[in-house]
């Protein structure tokens, strides 16, 4: 075995660490998330398997022959590269993507209702020419119902004020209105023959984004019950921006991954993702081990398809705008080997 | 799963339209087109199921199929071949009057 281990950073840098050290971040990064979390740290099995991954100086990390994942993407393209159907159809057609997305580059629910029928024509050309599953996706994003970009108070603006009453009801009357947007672009969507509906980022505003992706999730399902739901969540735990939303009698501030996908799968959701935040001046294995920790009771106790976000700055990965392959392939293998996710 | 170069394509749509965890999916998929699980996953053998079953596969300058079904095409063999109702599918059917 080299003494040497060339290993990622949670910035994206490269360092050498020795197989002892690799081994001292694995353990430490899984009791982190476990303190973090509250839940139980990896087994001994299978830290021994991620320090496998990690040990290895190889470029390139994958998973068995059979044990492949599903992929599914938020926004596939790059958008620069002639119209969006042909960069969907790269991806179909030459990177072997499981399924698509089409997007917006503005990509926020608020924003895309303003340019929908636009959207739904994209969405009907392109199902017409492609083969895999098409989604459409974009974000929550409730921070843009509020002032300047919006019509409510900002609640932001009025929370360090200390009118946190003021800020509740600010952040409760953008979630009617982003359920408003959200189950209309849906609702288009499908009449354009979309596949799925996907919410990036869920609750990246807080709980009020939680709580308006849950209803409009909810409401959704009951209007289109083939339609495909995905939920990918922000962050790991669920900020109090509110502090007392509630959905199905659950209060969101605070939900761990497991909890999250509970009220997304009794909303509805076909497909959840956790995201597991990175910190970047840790290293790549102390970031895979904290993540597989925390969100392993999530998959476990599933009971739809958990895809776990697997991107910059979420699920082990650095964040930087250029990912290594080597950093990716060991996040993306560590993943599906220890959590048995059902995709990423 | 490598999309339309093996059956991931196909196991996504059970996970997107009908929420089975990817154990599941495989076994279903790999039922409905008569291969195992693991096969799913091989380029090699999927060329062939999806040319018999209509399914859509790649095409290069290499490897082209003009008579063979594709995209829309495709998509009613897929939701045929799996017993599952494609949105677009069905679209397409109405507006074309074939519903």
């Amino acid at each position: 075995m080299h003494e040497s281990i060339p290993t990622r950073f949670g910035d994206g840098s490269l360092g050498h660490l020795s197989v002892g050290e690799i081994r001292a971040e694995i353990e430490a990064g899984t009791q982190a998330g476990a303190t973090r979390a509250k839940v139980s740290p990896l087994t001994a099995d299978e830290l021994d398997h991620l320090f496998d991954i990690f040990a290895s100086p190889a470029r390139f990390s994958a998973v068995d022959i059979g044990d492949e994942v599903v992929l599914t993407y938020d926004g596939s393209g790059s958008k620069m590269i002639g119209a969006r159907v042909q960069d969907l159809l790269i991806y179909e057609q030459m990177f072997g993507a499981d399924s698509i997305e089409l997007s917006h580059v503005d990509y926020s629910y608020k924003a895309v209702k303003t340019i929908l029928p636009y959207e739904a024509q994209f969405m009907k050309d392109t199902q017409l020419v492609a083969t895999v599953p098409v989604m459409y996706g974009a974000m929550p994003n409730l921070g843009l119902y509020s002032e300047p970009d919006g019509p409510t108070p900002n609640w932001s603006t009025l929370l360090p004020q200390g009118r946190v009453e003021e800020a509740r009801e600010a952040q409760e009357q953008a979630v009617g209105l982003a359920v408003q947007d959200m189950v209309h672009v849906a609702d288009a969507m499908w009449e354009a023959g979309a596949d799925g509906i996907d919410f990036d980022t869920a609750g990246a505003a807080g709980d009020g984004d939680f709580l308006a992706t849950l209803l409009a999730v909810e409401k959704i399902r009951a209007r289109h019950p083939q339609m495909g739901i995905q939920v990918g969540m922000a962050g790991e735990f669920v900020l109090g921006m509110h502090g007392e939303l509630t959905y199905d009698g659950v209060r969101l501030a605070g939900l761990w991954p497991e909890a999250q996908m509970r009220l997304a799968s009794a909303a509805g959701a076909s497909i959840f993702g956790p995201a597991i935040n990175v910190k970047t001046d840790k290293t790549g294995a102390w970031n895979v081990a904290r993540a597989l920790t925390i969100a392993k009771p999530c998959v476990e106790k599933a009971d739809i398809p958990v895809h776990m976000n697997v991107g910059m700055g979420v699920g082990g990965v650095p964040m930087n705008t250029y990912m290594a392959l080597d950093a990716v392939s060991r996040a993306s293998r560590a993943c599906v080997d220890v959590l048995r996710v059902d995709g990423l | 799963m490598c999309g339309l170069r093996a059956a991931g394509d196909l196991v996504a749509r059970m996970q997107i339209n009908r929420r089975m965890r990817l154990p599941d999916a495989k076994a279903y998929v790999a039922e409905r087109l008569g291969v195992t699980a693991p096969e799913l996953s091989d380029p090699l053998v999927m060329e062939a199921v999806r040319g018999d079953h209509g399914l859509g596969r790649v095409t290069t300058f290499e490897t082209l199929y003009p008579t063979e079904s594709s995209a829309i095409e495709a998509k009613f063999n897929i939701s045929r071949a799996l017993d599952i109702p494609i949105n677009c599918v069905e679209r397409f059917s109405e507006r074309a009057g074939l519903a």
